[in-house]
Parts: C-alpha cells; sequence; structure tokens
C-alpha cells in the first residue's frame, strides 16, 4: 500500500512538471516580452501613423509621426527577492517596427514573479556615451542638458488653436534645471513600473501595453497650445511627463506553451 | 599564389579590416561588413582600380570618380552631374564615406539603393550616367590585360560578372572612413576649439536654437547624420517626392537622406537638388527660410516663423563649427586617390 501511494505521487509531480505540449519538464522558460500601443482601447501601430487621428484630454487632435523610447532594468523578481534580469535596456521604436518582441536571453524558473522596469534610465544608469547602440541610433541627450539618453522621443503634428497643423515633440529625459546654467540641477525623472504579478509555468509571452493617451492626460492634462516643442530644457515639462508616464504601462495577456 | 589548382590558379585573397577610427569603436557599433562579400585586400585594390576606371561607361569617358572626386570627399562641385551623353541629373552627387555605418542600407539621396553592392549596379546602366551595358562592361573587362588576374585574385574566378564588380567597389567604399577632423582631434583631447567654434557646436546642441543633433548626430555619434529621410522644409510642394517615390507612400513624399556634415567645406553645393552653394545659405535657410509642407518633418518646430531665427553670430559661429568637421586627412589620403 505505501509503494502504491508512493508511486502516485511521483506520477502526480511527475505530470505537474511536464510542458502542455510535449510533456519534457521545463526547467527553465524563455520569456519574450510584446511591447504593444494603444491609445485609450484603441491598439496603434505604424499603420496609424502620421495622420491626424488621436485627441487628448485637453480637446487636441494629433498624430504621431515618430514614438521610440527605452526601458531599462527589466526585472522579474520572486518572493524570495531573487532578481532575473530580463534586459538591461532595451529600445523600441514603434514607427521602424523594431524592439516590439524582445526574447530575453536570460531564462527562468517557472514560478510567481513581480515584473518591474524603469522607463528610461536611473540617474546611476543614464550615463553619456555609455551605450553605442543609443548612440548609433542617435538616442543621446546633449551635455548642455547633462548628457544621457533620451527616454522618449514622441513627435508628430497637432491642430493648434488656428485649426492649422503645428509640430509636436514631446521628448522625455532627465529633467534639468538650468537657471544656472554652470551649476546644473537634475532630477531623476525616470519611471519606476511595477506591472505586478505573473506566473510564469511555461515558456511565456508577455504583453506589455503602452496607453499613448496617458501621457497627456494624469495627473497633468497637457495643453499641446502651451508645451508643444523645446521641452527638453524644461524642468517643469520633464517633471510633468513623469507624473504622467506612472500610468501608461499596464501588464497585458500573458500566453505560455 | 598561394597554390595552384588543377585548371586554374587557386588565390586565396588576404583578409583585410577596416581601419575603424577609436572614436568611431567607442561610440558606435561595428560597421556592417556583408557576411557574402568579406573584405580582402585584393577585393579592395580591384575596387579601388574599377571605381577609378573609366571602362565601366559606354565610351569610355567615365568612371566612378568623374561625379565623386577623393578631394571634394568624394562629390563634385556641380549642381547636377553630367553623364557621358553631356545629359544632366536631376539630385546632387552624394559625397562618399563613412557608409559601413549605414546600418539601414538604403543608399542615395531616395534611399532607392538597398546595399552598396546594388547600388554600384545602377550608375553604369543609368542612361544619363555611365549610360552602358553591364553585358559590355563584363565583356571589356573580361578582355582586359589585367582584370581577370584581378578577379581570379580577388574572388578566385577568371569569370568576371556584374555581381562581382559591385562587389569590389563596395568593398573599396567600405574603406573611404573619415574620422580625423579638427572635432574628432578635440574630442580626443588633441587640440581646442576656438570660442566661435566652441559656441557653433552649443548652438548645433541647443533645442532652443539650431537643434541640429536630432538628425545630424553630435559628440556622441561621430557620424553626423542618422541615415534616415526627413522632409526639410525646402518646399511647399513636392516636384521631386525622395523617399515617397521609392515607396509609394505619400507620408514619405519630399522626404530625402539627412546627409553627414562631415565635409562639408569640400562638397558645395548642398541639399538633395544642390539648391544652395553657400554653408549661409544652408543656414540661414533653417533660420528663416523653411517652407511648411504636409510632410515636414516635426523636428522642423518653429516653421511658422520660417526658422529658428538665429542670431548673426550664431550663424557665423554655427559656421565656424560645421567647418571643424572638415577632414583633410581624408581628402588627401593616398589611399583613396586614382
Amino acid at each position: 500500500m505505501r509503494n502504491s501511494i508512493l508511486l502516485f505521487l511521483i506520477l502526480i509531480i511527475t505530470f505537474n512538471a511536464c510542458s502542455s505540449d510535449n510533456d519534457i519538464p521545463i526547467i527553465n522558460a524563455k520569456i519574450t516580452l510584446n511591447f504593444t500601443h494603444h491609445w485609450d482601447e484603441t491598439p496603434v501601430t505604424n499603420e496609424d501613423f502620421n495622420s491626424i487621428k488621436f485627441t487628448t484630454k485637453n480637446g487636441e487632435q494629433l498624430s504621431i509621426e515618430r514614438l521610440r523610447y527605452v526601458i531599462s532594468n527589466v526585472l522579474l523578481t520572486d518572493a524570495k527577492n531573487n532578481i532575473d534580469t530580463l534586459s538591461n535596456y532595451h529600445l523600441i521604436n514603434i514607427g521602424e517596427n523594431s524592439g516590439l518582441s524582445y526574447e530575453s536571453p536570460k531564462t527562468v524558473h517557472p514560478g510567481i514573479y513581480d515584473l518591474t522596469f524603469i522607463f528610461g534610465f536611473k540617474d546611476a544608469d543614464n550615463v553619456d556615451s555609455a551605450y553605442k547602440d543609443l548612440n548609433t541610433a542617435n538616442f543621446n541627450v546633449p551635455a548642455m542638458l547633462g548628457g544621457g539618453y533620451h527616454f522618449m522621443q514622441f513627435d508628430g503634428k497637432y491642430k493648434d488653436t488656428n485649426i492649422q497643423d503645428s509640430n509636436f515633440n514631446y521628448h522625455a529625459i532627465r529633467a534639468v534645471d538650468r537657471t544656472d546654467p554652470n551649476n546644473l540641477k537634475f532630477q531623476d525623472t525616470s519611471i519606476a513600473v511595477d506591472l505586478g504579478e505573473v506566473i510564469i509555468d511555461n515558456n511565456a509571452s508577455i504583453e506589455i501595453k503602452m496607453n499613448i493617451a496617458e501621457w497627456f492626460k494624469n495627473p497633468n492634462t497637457w495643453d499641446l497650445n502651451v508645451l508643444n516643442t523645446v521641452l527638453m530644457p524644461n524642468f517643469d515639462a520633464q517633471k510633468m511627463m513623469s507624473e504622467n508616464g506612472e500610468g501608461v504601462f499596464s501588464l497585458g495577456e500573458i500566453t505560455q506553451n | 599564389m598561394n597554390c595552384a589548382s588543377k585548371e586554374e590558379e587557386v588565390y586565396t585573397p588576404i583578409p583585410a579590416t577596416l581601419e575603424i577610427p577609436k572614436l568611431f569603436s567607442d561610440k558606435l557599433i561595428s560597421p556592417l561588413i556583408p557576411s557574402n562579400n568579406p573584405l580582402t585586400q585584393e577585393g579592395i585594390a580591384l575596387g579601388k582600380k574599377l571605381f577609378f576606371d573609366k571602362i565601366l561607361s559606354k565610351n569610355n569617358t567615365q568612371s566612378c570618380a568623374s561625379c565623386h572626386n577623393p578631394k571634394k570627399a568624394f562629390t563634385d562641385d556641380t549642381r547636377f552631374s553630367d553623364g557621358v551623353d553631356g545629359k544632366f541629373g536631376k539630385r546632387n552627387s552624394m559625397p562618399l564615406f563613412n557608409l559601413a555605418w549605414n546600418f539601414d542600407e538604403r543608399f542615395a539621396w531616395d534611399g532607392k539603393e538597398l546595399g552598396l553592392e546594388r547600388q554600384a549596379l545602377e550608375p553604369v546602366r543609368n542612361p544619363i550616367e555611365m549610360h552602358s551595358k553591364w553585358t559590355n562592361v563584363v565583356q571589356k573587362l573580361q578582355n582586359h590585360s589585367e582584370y581577370p588576374t584581378l578577379f581570379l585574385q580577388a574572388f578566385a574566378t577568371l569569370t568576371i560578372d556584374s555581381l562581382l564588380v559591385t562587389k569590389a567597389i563596395a568593398q573599396f567604399e567600405r574603406t573611404l572612413i573619415s574620422g580625423e577632423s579638427k572635432f574628432d582631434k578635440h574630442l580626443r583631447g588633441e587640440t581646442t576649439l576656438t570660442p566661435e567654434e566652441q559656441n557653433g557646436f552649443n548652438v548645433f546642441m541647443d533645442e532652443a536654437r539650431g537643434d541640429c543633433f536630432h538628425c545630424h548626430g553630435s559628440n556622441n555619434n561621430p557620424l553626423w547624420t542618422d541615415n534616415k529621410f526627413h522632409n526639410n522644409g525646402l518646399d511647399a510642394t513636392f516636384t521631386d517626392l525622395g523617399l515617397g517615390a521609392v515607396t509609394g507612400d505619400p507620408n514619405d513624399n519630399g522626404k530625402f537622406k539627412s546627409p553627414s556634415l562631415r565635409n562639408l567645406e569640400f562638397t558645395s553645393p548642398y541639399m538633395h537638388d544642390g539648391r544652395f552653394t553657400t554653408l549661409e545659405e544652408v543656414i540661414n535657410h533653417y533660420s528663416e527660410g523653411l517652407v511648411n509642407s504636409t510632410t515636414i518633418d516635426p523636428l522642423m518646430k518653429k516653421v511658422a516663423n520660417g526658422g529658428v531665427k538665429l542670431s548673426t553670430q550664431d550663424k557665423s559661429d554655427l559656421k565656424a563649427f560645421l567647418l571643424t568637421l572638415s577632414d583633410y586627412d581624408f581628402i588627401n589620403n593616398p589611399a583613396f586617390q586614382e
């Protein structure tokens, strides 16, 4: 009888440890991050670029012509505070359809994790000229603004108060106060994003959603007629971007196979 | 020759590597070398000979160098170049350097040439350029006293074809690296800028003044181009659709490649159609001359005001900075002369 129970337990454990597809135990799961973009509930791809079809909370109609951003320190953290780094940093360029899917070279054990990342770079990682691929992609911030990198370059056109098409450059960087050009004062305006709990029981594709409309919405209702261009050296605008960015990202579907 | 085979001598070409400036290797990812066309000493030498040889043209009167003069940073000094029949094109000849860092591999003002090798196919058969036929060119090369041996040494075959010709030319073109300007030396700590040059650089990097860096690189991107396509406010309507004619996307109409700002001193006239003769005209365009259109780049932020309205001093200093990107070592490099 004891042997039968033991055999039964071994079978239960064995089946639970197998993948659904091929019964091969998953020791380490591959993680793929898929970045999707939305204007509130409406999906946005580069097919939607270059036409004025979106409306901000403040009522401005706008187009998207260029939208690329970097995230860093993409981490999975388990209940024991063990951390797996999926990516040190990653550039997403919606217009060029690049970086929209990222398969981490790091595999993880099946389990329950908290998925977090930084929008942009924390001060310690925002090191001028440190990342060759970002230099090559022309994503740098001028030294007069403290150097380092853009967090986001978001360009387009909006209908101004005269119903004319005007340009906007919503560029997020580390906020810098240039009141005294010889004594720049910085504020880390990168955004710590916690997407919450993800359960990994097999190779997983995790959707990370950006609601682009949120950049103009909450808590600061963005008025493009006031804040449209030359925002990089605008300390207060950068803080507002960072505040609005708190609600931009969310966890989407997780598929496992 | 290393060894001989049964029917024809087999030569193993000697691998070559690009001489990459330290500034480039420090700042940029590695240049792009196609796996099917690795650099070899023999391939580069053959490519150079072909680049300067008028045998590629219909009547043996023009070479690649006729429109891409080393002393002019591999462009020429006319608005439009004339071909073998005296006909003129509609675009300004592009300078050639640092091409291996064009990772999108879209070449020419309108991006129609997908890869350096493919680009080199076009001018030979273009009726307003060399106006030849590849079959004729190959025949001339095949009958030449030297070329068959040179192709054998570079590509291990005596049989010449257009693909091998363009591979060799592309190898040579990839060696055209410019990284020894005054500004490069400044970044290496070997020289200092004048106050005017430094202010000009600040104008270039200041989003509230020149804001040139978003398209034209920076001290951290020494290519001084993003290798992308932009409508920079030249015209309200387009007689030349540029990238739009290639992609068929109306949103690309009026967009042209942002050229590198290196060696501007040698590459006049400027813009895709060579409409500006001087750097002052170029700077004035961005300062006061921007024209709105449906596809104008959002980075042309002050288009409603005609431009960024630089002061006279800032204009002068910006020009002074741009001239620090002149690379005399490049235009005088013996390896790049005929």
